[in-house]
């Protein structure tokens, strides 16, 4: 495995339908994880498009993120925000492996909280 | 250049700021437009920006990118040629020509000069030292961010509008500013001396040191800037030197090509200059003797221009009164006009408030106004500056006009609803979110919109606190016309049924998962979205008390981590003060919370218990560990549900006091504390009818009497204040209590998700509510056992589960695992 990947541990760290935000970061920016109703998992940086609010504090529904700060409404697969408004987060890789969350952090500058 | 055998007619526009492209963007708008080829040659790199926007970029409210005005995308599309990092440097008007610095020539049928101005720039020894910049554009604001990243000293040269700014961006970016300032006030062209005075008052106390009255003689240094010395001795050192003194329009060009200038270039009323097939806008221009330093006469000219370039031969240039403001967070200044009288026929009139920075004055002639300056409440600002375009007779007015318009109208019988076709398009609807009066209209007439949901969608106008609603569902009548959709109110997008359907079908058919209402219901969406996903759970928490899990991901961030987020992502902890009574062990624990976490503001709130602001997310749990332990529990200050029961000292120790209103506060309280509610609830109790405890603006208030007690209820202190309505008077405290248990649970079962208790009367009436209470008691009993039964469940402090662990992921963030 490159050690690009980063083990985040499994994914019953993360609530169904929720997020958290990483320790780790993607170029100094927040990074969040995010787990839907159907058990599937996303990453984006943890900052809408719109004004930075942390996403990994909104409501997932289905794929979708909701910003908590002015409900902007982000996809959690390319993250796009959902018309009329307009914009985009960087969404970021990850995958399953034995149950353990990987996220791809091509410069992770690891930052311990 | 491309497009060379089209055959069009060429528009070649010299300078990409934004005048010239805003005249760009309004001829595109008009039928003509497509008889151009567009050609836009621009001296920076950078595409079309807000200029205006640079000094929120400097204190760091917002990116580069967020205030660039049109993508490069945007000139593709519309067939624009933009050339950038190339500046015009020769007009040819023989042949019709312009040349560019990199040797580029184009020819033009029209051209249209937008170069704007320059900053002064006086002769002062140490100018072209390294350390020194003006501010003026990206490159500036660059150069000001990178040397507050490195140096600590910052000075300014200039109090006028761009120099406070830029003082005060650079204050935000942590470096320590002085500002020097030749005049002995502040923004003298646009401030009295008092405004002028009071502003210099309030940003000192934020930092900013001042040296009014000081001339600057010479930037000192040899490498690079080491200070500013004053040419009565005093000397300010520095590592940063801002020049922002002022402007003046950028003529070079036009002057080379001997059209005629004076103090920027001449125009007429049509916005050409004395070559009829050149035009000029923004603040290059001079107009009848004025130059223009402000946007809104620059959008006028836009406009006007384009219409011209496009055919229309009516369209003519009229300079209006002109507003100014300032843009630095919580510091508000207007001004307008005349700063005072210029003789004796003049009247100033002069209202003052020092301990509340407080200032307006008005300035009259004739009987009307023609000059107003505003400082520290500026809401009247735009009836003003209407007052002084229309030039309307004010005298009937004279002695209410100071005190603003909502006393002013009061007094003269004329209604408050705006006059929307006489608005200006700048005045803002939207504080929250910044839209303006034009800005909606025209969505709303490009997009054809018909709902306020889409106007909310479109242009965030209402979509924060809802305060402008009514005024944007007027605005919505006036420019959509007869296109109003009276559109259904359903729960959201995700259904076709509305709150009381909803609401219903989870009793009727016993529902008891948000699963189950879905798909009762046929919902569009599988999982809901962030609008029914609250509204549901709380409906099913209230609905099957003991037996609905509540469902923590569908609830808003605050309730989720019980506690109120800030917009700097720390949150707000405030703990109950039962009837806002505390004691000395509480006040001890406080404190010592406050100091372990180093909690950076404590503040008395009006619901009478103590806020601690600024909690790290992660200090959350212990914060309430250590509250816990003496005792205190969440006061629910983030939640929809009961906050506070406000009270005053009733008869234990006032003198008017007719029974024990704090007593029975704190009896209230812990009756209601804990439940969840489709919006927050707020009590009070008063022990008199003097009302020390407001109680005629909260949901429900007591007011005693010497005969018992006073239920009012439906009142509201908020945006829209609005008082009680009388519901019953009652001879105990039991009854209270009752009548309190059964209203909540009334609330609770009836209103809609976030309908605060006075709308909802407001909908189904007073008299409705005296119906289920009053005079029906066997429903009231049944209403507050109801309640009683669902607070069995709901009366269990989030914080102590939460300080024991619960929802621990909540407040932590996700290490990554060691490489394996």
């Amino acid at each position: 495995m490159s050690s690009n990947w980063k083990n985040i541990g499994p994914l019953s760290n993360i609530p169904l339908r929720g997020a958290r935000r990483l320790c780790l970061k993607h170029e100094g920016r927040p990074v969040a994880v995010f787990r839907t109703g159907e058990n599937e998992i996303f990453a984006l940086l943890d900052e809408c498009p719109h004004k930075k609010g942390p996403l990994s504090e909104g409501i997932v529904s289905g794929k979708t993120v909701t910003c908590p700060l002015h409900s902007w409404v982000i996809g959690l697969e390319d993250g796009k925000a959902q018309e009329p408004d307009e914009g985009t987060t960087q969404p970021l890789s990850v995958k399953l492996v034995d149950g353990d969350i990987y996220i791809h952090l091509p410069e992770a500058v690891g930052a311990a909280a | 250049m491309n497009m060379i055998n089209d055959p069009r007619e060429h528009l070649v526009v010299i300078g990409n700021g934004m005048a010239g492209m805003r005249t760009v963007e309004e001829l595109l708008k008009l039928e003509n437009a497509n008889r151009f080829r567009i050609t836009v040659f621009g001296a920076e790199p950078h595409v079309n920006y807000n200029r205006i926007m640079l000094s929120s970029v400097l204190a760091g409210d917002k990116s580069v990118d967020e205030i660039v005005i049109n993508s490069r995308e945007w000139y593709d599309e519309n067939g624009i040629t933009l050339v950038t990092s190339d500046a015009i440097t020769k007009i040819n008007r023989g042949d019709k020509t312009v040349t560019s610095a990199s040797g580029l020539t184009v020819h033009y049928d029209r051209l249209l000069i937008a170069t704007g101005s320059r900053p002064l720039a006086p002769p002062i020894p140490g100018l072209s030292l390294p350390g020194v910049c003006a501010f003026r554009d990206i490159a500036d604001v660059d150069k000001m961010l990178a040397a507050a990243k490195t140096h600590k000293r910052a000075v300014v040269i200039g109090g006028g509008l761009l120099g406070l700014e830029a003082a005060w961006g650079l204050k935000q970016r942590g470096m320590s500013v002085a500002l020097v300032h030749l005049m002995p006030t502040l923004m003298e062209r646009q401030l009295d001396a008092a405004a002028g005075q009071m502003l210099q008052r309030d940003l000192d106390r934020r930092g900013i040191a001042f040296f009014t009255d000081g001339q600057t003689e010479e930037i000192t240094g040899t490498e690079h800037a080491e200070g500013v010395q004053l040419a009565d001795g005093r000397f300010v050192p520095a590592d940063l030197v801002v020049l922002a003194i002022g402007i003046r329009p950028n003529i070079d060009l036009a002057k080379q090509a001997q059209l005629e200038v004076n103090r920027g270039i001449v125009v007429t009323d049509d916005m050409r200059t004395s070559d009829p097939e050149i035009f000029a806008v923004g603040e290059c221009v001079e107009h009848r003797g004025n130059v223009f330093g402000l946007v809104a006469p620059i959008w006028d000219q836009a406009k006007v221009c384009a219409a011209r370039l496009a055919g229309d031969e009516e369209a003519l240039f009229v300079s209006k009164a002109l507003a100014t403001s300032l843009k630095i967070t919580g510091v508000d200044v207007f001004s307008a006009g005349a700063l005072m009288a210029a003789d004796e026929a003049d009247d100033e009139i002069t209202l003052r408030d020092d301990s509340r920075g407080l200032y307006k004055k008005i300035v009259l002639r004739d009987g009307r106004l023609v000059g107003a300056v505003l400082y520290g409440d500026v809401a009247d600002g735009q009836w003003y500056l209407q007052m002084m375009r229309d030039k309307e007779d004010v005298s009937a007015l004279r002695e209410r006009l100071v005190f603003g318009r909502a006393f002013a109208e009061a007094g003269s019988g004329k209604p408050a609803t705006p006059d929307f076709a006489a608005m200006p398009d700048d005045t803002q609807i939207c504080g929250c979110n910044g839209v303006c009066k034009g800005t909606i209209v025209s969505t709303i007439q490009a997009k054809k919109l018909s709902s306020l949901s889409e106007v909310r969608a479109h242009t965030k106008a209402s979509a924060s606190c809802g305060q402008c609603t009514g005024q944007v569902e007027a605005l919505l009548a006036f420019a959509a016309g007869g296109a109003v959709k009276a559109n259904k109110k359903t729960v959201c997008d995700c259904t076709d049924y509305s709150h009381d359907e909803v609401r219903q079908g989870i009793l009727a058919q016993k529902l008891k998962t948000m699963d189950a209402v879905r798909e009762a219901f046929g919902w569009k969406k599988k999982e809901g979205c962030h609008k029914c996903r609250p509204a549901l759970n709380y409906y099913l928490i209230c609905a099957w008390p003991g037996e609905y899990r509540d469902d923590s991901q569908s609830r808003f961030v605050n309730e989720r981590v019980h506690a109120n987020i800030q917009k700097d992502g720390t949150y707000s902890v405030v703990p109950r003060m039962w009837g806002g009574l505390t004691t000395p062990a509480e006040l001890h624990a406080i404190a010592s919370v406050a100091e372990k976490f180093n909690i950076p503001t404590v503040k008395v709130t009006g619901g009478q218990r103590i806020d601690l602001l600024g909690v790290k997310k992660e200090d959350l749990p212990g914060v309430w560990n250590d509250l816990g332990k003496a005792g205190m529990v969440s006061g629910h200050a983030y939640a929809k549900g009961l906050r506070t029961v406000k009270t005053c000292v009733g008869s234990e120790w006032c003198r008017f006091g007719t029974q024990d209103s704090t007593g029975l506060g704190v009896k209230l309280e812990k009756m209601c504390w804990g439940s969840w509610t489709p919006h927050k609830v707020k009590f009070a109790v008063s022990g008199c009818p003097r009302n020390c405890a407001e109680a005629t603006i909260k949901d429900m208030g007591v007011v005693c009497v010497e005969a018992g007690y006073d239920i009012l209820v439906g009142g509201n202190g908020g945006v829209d204040v609005r008082v009680t309505d009388p519901l019953v008077r009652v001879a105990t405290e039991e009854e209270v209590l009752e009548y309190a248990g059964a209203f909540m649970q009334l609330y609770r079962e009836e209103a809609h998700y976030l309908e605060r208790t006075a709308p909802w009367i407001a909908r189904v009436g007073i008299d409705y509510v005296k119906k289920r209470l009053v005079e029906d008691a066997q429903g009231r009993a049944a209403l507050h056992a109801r309640f009683l039964r669902s607070q069995l469940f709901a009366q269990v402090d989030p914080w102590t589960e939460r300080a024991m662990g619960k929802d621990a992921h909540e407040f932590a963030t996700l290490p990554a695992i060691e490489a394996v």
